[in-house]
């Protein structure tokens, strides 16, 4: 029993990497899903052409595919990262285009009438966004974003690939030195379980803070 | 006779094949009262949105205030209006939506205040003390601190009204605001609508169904069928006397269907 403490030990360092990767990448993938989404709906083509190719490209293509060029292949082009760097980037970015189009379609769902109250009040388009449309917006992209923040931390598994240390690559040294797998892959079914759920409970906390005394359809 | 506020000259609008307005033309006088009314599809509300530049206009033209709303001048001719142009021109109009249009994420105090700040750069102070002179004018001061969700019909559109009010624009437009109202509710924004006309010199356009308020309302009605105007005139006129016998049938459907006019 006692060296099952070892172990354990080393099962929740690697715990700590994949929290910094979820946090790490849950960031960048929100600030790409918001450029990217805000682009898909821009007035000038050449920003939704741009939105569009990194959307479908992220979208079309393995995140195992990504993770791999992001550090082996970027490197060969002369930009070198360390394996944490290249996680989150490629995370991140896979992430990012499938928040957005959860970004766009939230903000084509605010009702035409709430468009039209900015224009009669001469509202510019960024005023506009910004303190009417996003407002309520956010409040629609939140379940689904809730839904990709837990992909995210699922995909982080992968990283231990690209031989970062999180929790699965240790459960993985732990199997290889203890031979016991039910109880180092138990461990870490628990930990992605509990990361998953604080993370739904808290886009639900912040949903119900959000939309508390709002009726989105009925201004 | 003062130059008119509005001139509408020869416009025309289409949606796909539908042609909602057909080479319509008439003005608006500073101050001016006018009611709209006629049949659903006639075309009123279109106006409307068109003069808040929420519609474009496929032919003719609109002055308002002498400038051309939907164009500009550019090297001698005049060309499509830019959003620049646009923006300056809309700071002279203002309209209430038939369904408010209010921000329900706001409450009622910063859907007030909102536009002032952003458009004008009115102080938080200045604004806030302007939204709560018109909320008390609409009597809604005592909901200031309270969200949309929370009101009945008829106080978001006394809020929505006083809204429109605090950007202090020379025309306001109305479009159907008591259309989607419970048969209580809308006597209390009628009395709001008394009240401007009264009181202020504003040019206020209304489309409406409630023919009675329109009679008293307004200086001038316009009486639209398929896209054109079939009558105008006082309101003693239209309402008593019409002249046109499409005004007439219509006049007696509405009294058929329980108005009194």
């Amino acid at each position: 029993m006692e060296q099952w403490y070892g172990y354990i030990g080393l099962i929740l360092d690697g715990a700590v990497v994949t929290a910094k990767i979820t946090v790490l990448g849950c960031a960048l993938a929100l600030v790409a899903a918001f450029t990217a989404g805000l682009g898909r709906i821009s007035r000038f083509w050449q920003l939704r052409w741009l939105a569009t190719a990194y959307i479908e490209f992220f979208r079309g293509t393995s995140i195992f595919v990504q993770l791999f060029w992001a550090y082996f292949v970027l490197p060969l082009l002369g930009v070198p990262l360390s394996p944490l760097q290249a996680g989150v980037l490629a995370l991140g970015l896979n992430v990012g285009a499938y928040g957005a189009e959860v970004v766009r379609g939230a903000i084509l769902s605010v009702p035409r009438e709430q468009y039209e109250g900015c224009k009669a009040l001469n509202f510019t388009r960024i005023q506009e966004l910004r303190h009417v449309i996003l407002p309520q917006a956010f409040v629609l992209m939140l379940p689904t974003f809730g839904n990709n923040a837990i992909e995210l931390l699922k995909g982080t598994a992968v990283v231990s690939l690209i031989s970062l240390s999180d929790m699965t690559f240790q459960a993985q040294v732990v199997r290889a030195q203890t031979g016991s797998t039910a109880v180092p892959f138990l461990t870490i079914l628990f930990l992605y379980f509990a990361y998953s759920t604080v993370i739904s409970n808290s886009i639900k906390a912040l949903e119900r803070r959000l939309s508390r005394g709002l009726d989105v359809t009925k201004g | 006779m003062t130059d008119p506020i509005i001139r509408i000259e020869g416009v025309s609008k289409s949606f796909g094949n539908f042609e909602v307005l057909k080479d319509l033309s008439f003005t608006v006088a500073p101050g001016e009262k006018l009611a709209l009314i006629g049949p659903s599809g006639s075309g009123k509300t279109t106006i409307l949105r068109i003069l808040m530049t929420l519609e474009e206009i496929n032919g003719g033209g609109i002055f308002v205030d002498d400038e051309p709303l939907w164009h500009m001048p550019k090297n001698g001719a005049l060309v499509k209006a830019d959003e620049a142009h646009l923006h300056k021109m809309r700071a002279k109009i203002g309209m209430v939506f038939q369904l408010f249009n209010l921000f329900p994420h706001k409450t009622v105090l910063e859907n007030v205040t909102l536009a002032p700040m952003l458009t004008k750069g009115t102080p938080k102070a200045e604004a806030n003390a302007l939204a709560m002179d018109l909320l008390a004018m609409v009597g809604m001061a005592d909901k200031a601190s309270q969200k949309p969700a929370e009101l009945s019909g008829g106080q978001k559109q006394r809020v929505a009204i006083a809204r429109a009010l605090a950007l202090r624009p020379k025309i306001m437009l109305f479009d159907e605001v008591t259309s989607a109202l419970d048969p209580e509710l809308v006597e209390e924004v009628l009395n709001v609508l008394r009240k401007l006309a009264d009181e202020t010199d504003m040019t206020m356009l209304l489309v409406t169904h409630e023919m009675n308020f329109a009679h008293d309302f307004s200086d001038r009605v316009l009486f639209f069928d398929g896209g054109r105007i079939v009558e105008s005139g006082p309101p003693d006129q239209i309402f008593t006397n019409p002249q046109e016998e499409r005004t007439q049938t219509f006049l007696r459907k509405i009294v058929a269907a329980g108005q009194r006019i």
